[in-house]
C-alpha cells in the first residue's frame, strides 16, 4: 500500500509538470482556436534564454526578467508577422503556421544561445523531504512539491484573469468568433499579442522547472508530447481542465508503468515496460470515445 | 562546321576527366554524414569537431598521408535516418573514387546503410554503435563495429563489478532506453547473470526518457546492489537526478559509453557526482596527441570547434580516436596498394580488416591510452572489445580502471549465431575467412 501511494503521489506531481506545458496550449487555443504546435519549442526558447543570459554573468532574477521580455517580444512578433495575415483564415492555416514557427524556434534558439545541454539551478533541490521519508518511508520530492505550488498559483491567477477581467472576456469572445469580436470593437491584434505574451510567460515557468529538473537542452521541446493527451482529457479550452488532465495522465501512466507489465508478462510472456510512452494516448483515445470535448471542454452544439 | 563539334566535345570531356583525375590523384575523400544541429547536435559537434581536427592535423603536420591530402564534405543528418540515407546518396559518387571509412554516429542510420554500403563497396564503421553482429566479417564484409560493441561493453562492466567483491547472489538492475540500442546488451547480460549467478532485473524507459519517476521508485523498491544504465540524450541527466531523488547512490550506478560524456553529467549538476560509466576513449588534453592538435591546428587558426574549451572532452577525443583509426586504415591501404595514391572502398575494406594498432604504434601517434590497441581480421571486425571505467568527480571524468576486456568466449558466439541467421534470411553466402588475407 505504501508503495502504491508513493507511485500515485509521484505520478500526480509529475502530472503537474505536464499541466504546466498544457496550460500554454490552452491559452493560445482559447484566444485563437488553434493548437499551437510551437508551445514545446517556446518552452525550450524560454529556458535557453534564462541560461544564455546567466552565462553572460547575470543573476537568476535578471535572467528571468530578460527571458520574459524575450518571450513577450516573441509573442508580439508572432502576432505581427505570422498571425495578423491569417485573421479569418481556416484554423488549419493557423495550425500550419505554428508548425513553421516551431521549426523556426528550434533552429534559431540554439544558434543564438548554443546547443550544449546545461544545468539550471533555481535554488530548489530535487531531493526527498526528510520528514516524510523518516515518518512514512515515502519519497516525496521537495522540487515536485514546489512545482505543484507554482502551478497552483499560476492556474488560479489565469482562471481569475479569464473569468473576471475585461481582457479575459475579450479573449473568450475572440476565441468564439474572430469576425464577430472585431465587429463589436475588440482589438484582435492586441488580444493576440497579449495572449501570446502570457503563453510565453507560462512557457518560461514550465521551461525553468523542466530545465532545472532535467537540464536545459533540445529535449525540452519533447515536453509537448504529453500535453496532447492532457488536453484531450481536460478539454482544450479549460485552464482547470489542463491541471485535472495532467493529474489524471501523470497518475495513471505511473501506475500503469508499475502494475501493467507483470500482468502483460504473465499473459503474453516476454519483457514489457516503458509503456508510459504510449499509455496516455490510449487513455486519451478512450476519453475521446465517451467525452470528445474533454472533462471541462465546451460542448460544441450546431443548429441544424 | 558540324564535323568539328564531336572532336571538340570529346576533347572537352577528356580534359575535364583529366583534371578530375589529377585532383583525385592528390586527394583522399572523406564522406562525412554528420550531425551538428537537432536533438543530439551537441554530441555531434564534439565528435565531428574532433574528427575533422585530426584530419586537419594530418594535413598540417605531414602534408596528408604520404603526400595525399585529406579532404572531406559534410552533410547534415540531424540524427534523422531518412536524411542520413539522403546524405549518403549525395556523397556516394565522390566516395566511389576514393574514400575514408564512413562514420554516421547513429545506430538507426547505420542500420539503414548497412546493405547499401556493402552493395556500393564503401566501408561503414560503427565505433561503439550500430549492428553488433557485424563483428562477423564473413557475413558483413563492409561493416565494421570497430573497437568494441554493446555486448562486450556490458560484459566488461560485469567483470569490473565482479572485481569489486563478487557478484554471486547480488541484484543488478538493467535500466535501458526502450529501443534497439537499449535492448542490444540484454542477451549478453542474461548470459552473464547465469554464469556469475546474480539476479538481473530489466527496467525499460520509454523514449525520450525525460520522465523516470516510476522506474526509480521501482529501483528503490528492488534495492539493487548496482544499476547498469543504458541511456541516451536527456534520459541520462533525468536518471541521475531521479537517482538522487530516491537516494540511490551514484557510485553504484554505471552507464554505457553513450551515457558517459560531459554532456550527460554537467547538466545534472551535483546529482552526477560519483557516477561511473564505461568508455573506449579517455578524456583530457594531457594526451600528447590532443595537446599537439591544440598546438598545431588551433595554433594555425584552423580548429573546427567553435568552443575551444571542449577540446579534450570525451566526445571530442572519441572523434579524434575515430579519425586516428580511419587514417591508420588509409596508411595500411596505401602500404598494400601503392604509397602516395588515394585508395578506394575495396582497398580500405582490406585495410580495416587487417588493422594492427599496437601500443607501440599508439605511442608513436601520441595516443597512448587514448584508445585500446586493436587487431582486426575477417572473423573479428571488432578488433579489441576493451573499455575503461571512468568516474565523474563533479568537474571531470577520471579513469578508475585499466582496459577491461569483455568475455569474448561468451559473447562472440552470440554474434556468430546472429550473423549466420541474418545470412540465412538474406540469402547471403558467407565469405570463407580462411581465404582472406
Amino acid at each position: 500500500m505504501r508503495f502504491f501511494l508513493e507511485v500515485l503521489i509521484s505520478g500526480l506531481l509529475s502530472g503537474v509538470m505536464y499541466s504546466l506545458v498544457a496550460l500554454g496550449f490552452v491559452l493560445i487555443y482559447k484566444a485563437s482556436g488553434v493548437f499551437n504546435f510551437a508551445q514545446g519549442a517556446m518552452v525550450y526558447l524560454a529556458a535557453l534564454s534564462v541560461v544564455g543570459v546567466m552565462e553572460k554573468g547575470a543573476p537568476l532574477w535578471l535572467a528571468v526578467i530578460v527571458a520574459f521580455i524575450v518571450m513577450t517580444l516573441f509573442g508580439i512578433a508572432t502576432e505581427k508577422f505570422v498571425l495578423r495575415k491569417l485573421v479569418n483564415q481556416p484554423p488549419i492555416a493557423l495550425f500550419m503556421a505554428t508548425i513553421g514557427l516551431a521549426f523556426f524556434i528550434e533552429g534559431l534558439a540554439p544558434m543564438v544561445f548554443g546547443s550544449d545541454p546545461r544545468a539550471l539551478d533555481i535554488g530548489i533541490v530535487d531531493e526527498p523531504i526528510e520528514a516524510i521519508l523518516n515518518r512514512w518511508g515515502m519519497v516525496i520530492s521537495k522540487f515536485d512539491l514546489a512545482a505543484a505550488a507554482i502551478a497552483a498559483v499560476l492556474v488560479t491567477s489565469l482562471a481569475l484573469f479569464f473569468q473576471y477581467t475585461r481582457i479575459g472576456r475579450a479573449l473568450r469572445a475572440v476565441a468564439d468568433d474572430h469576425q464577430a469580436a472585431l465587429s463589436i470593437g475588440i482589438p484582435l491584434q492586441h488580444i493576440w499579442a497579449i495572449v501570446w505574451g502570457v503563453a510565453g510567460f507560462v512557457a518560461l515557468v514550465a521551461g525553468m522547472l523542466w530545465g532545472a529538473r532535467n537540464g536545459v537542452q533540445f529535449a525540452l521541446t519533447f515536453t509537448a508530447l504529453k500535453a496532447l493527451p492532457v488536453l484531450i482529457i481536460g478539454g482544450f479550452t479549460s485552464v482547470p481542465g489542463a491541471i485535472v488532465g495532467g493529474l489524471i495522465i501523470g497518475a495513471s501512466e505511473k501506475l500503469a508503468e508499475i502494475y501493467l507489465p507483470p500482468l502483460m508478462q504473465s499473459a503474453f510472456g516476454g519483457n514489457f515496460g516503458g509503456i508510459e510512452g504510449w499509455f496516455p494516448y490510449v487513455l486519451a483515445l478512450g476519453f475521446l470515445l465517451v467525452r470528445p470535448e474533454g472533462l471541462f471542454g465546451e460542448k460544441h452544439i450546431d443548429r441544424v | 562546321m558540324f564535323a568539328y563539334r564531336k572532336p571538340l566535345l570529346l576533347t572537352g570531356v577528356a580534359l575535364t576527366l583529366l583534371a578530375q583525375g589529377a585532383l583525385a590523384a592528390e586527394e583522399q575523400f572523406f564522406p562525412l554524414v554528420s550531425y551538428r544541429v537537432g536533438p543530439y547536435g551537441a554530441n555531434g559537434q564534439s565528435f565531428y569537431g574532433g574528427f575533422v581536427d585530426y584530419l586537419n592535423y594530418v594535413n598540417l603536420k605531414e602534408g596528408g598521408i604520404n603526400g595525399v591530402k585529406l579532404v572531406w564534405e559534410e552533410c547534415e543528418t540531424e540524427y534523422n535516418n531518412a536524411k542520413g540515407v539522403e546524405c549518403y546518396e549525395r556523397l556516394k559518387a565522390k566516395a566511389k573514387v576514393s574514400t575514408g571509412p564512413l562514420h554516421v554516429m547513429s545506430t538507426g542510420i547505420s542500420y539503414a546503410l548497412i546493405d547499401k554500403s556493402a552493395e556500393d563497396k564503401l566501408p561503414l564503421t560503427m565505433m561503439g554503435y550500430g549492428r553488433t553482429d557485424a563483428v562477423d566479417g564473413s557475413v558483413f564484409p563492409y561493416a565494421f563495429p570497430l573497437v568494441t560493441t554493446y555486448q562486450m561493453q556490458a560484459s566488461a562492466i560485469v567483470k569490473f563489478l565482479k572485481g569489486k567483491g563478487g557478484l554471486e547472489g547480488k541484484k543488478i538492475v538493467f535500466l535501458y532506453h526502450d529501443s534497439a540500442y537499449g535492448k542490444e546488451p540484454i542477451v549478453a547480460l542474461q548470459e552473464e547473470a547465469k554464469l556469475n549467478k546474480f539476479n538481473l532485473t530489466l527496467i525499460p524507459v520509454a523514449h525520450p526518457g525525460n520522465e523516470q519517476s516510476a522506474q526509480w521508485l521501482q529501483i528503490r523498491q528492488e534495492n539493487p546492489d548496482y544499476v547498469i544504465f543504458w541511456g541516451w540524450g536527456v534520459m541520462n541527466q533525468t536518471a541521475l537526478k531521479a537517482a538522487q531523488k530516491v537516494g540511490f547512490s551514484r557510485d553504484k550506478m554505471i552507464g554505457s559509453w553513450w551515457a558517459g560524456s560531459e554532456e550527460d553529467t554537467v547538466p545534472a549538476g551535483d546529482a552526477a557526482k560519483g557516477y561511473m560509466s564505461a568508455t573506449w576513449n579517455v578524456a583530457g588534453t594531457d594526451v600528447p596527441l590532443i595537446a599537439d592538435i591544440k598546438k598545431v591546428v588551433y595554433g594555425a587558426g584552423k580548429g573546427n570547434m567553435q568552443d575551444e574549451a571542449k577540446v579534450g572532452t570525451i566526445l571530442y577525443n572519441r572523434g579524434v580516436s575515430a579519425a586516428v583509426l580511419s587514417v591508420e586504415a588509409l596508411r595500411g591501404a596505401q602500404a598494400k596498394y601503392g604509397k602516395g595514391k588515394p585508395v578506394n572502398g575495396e582497398q580500405v575494406r582490406w585495410a580495416l580488416e587487417n588493422l594492427d594498432i599496437t601500443d607501440a604504434r599508439l605511442k608513436e601517434i601520441g595516443a597512448t591510452d587514448l584508445l585500446p590497441p586493436i587487431k582486426t581480421s575477417c572473423a573479428n571486425h571488432e578488433g579489441s572489445g576493451m573499455v575503461k571505467i571512468q568516474q565523474w568527480d563533479g568537474a571531470k571524468w577520471t579513469p578508475i580502471s585499466g582496459w577491461i576486456e569483455g568475455n569474448k568466449d561468451l559473447i562472440h558466439p552470440l554474434f556468430k549465431a546472429s550473423a549466420q541467421q541474418y545470412a540465412k534470411e538474406k540469402s547471403i553466402a558467407p565469405i570463407d575467412c580462411a581465404k582472406e588475407s
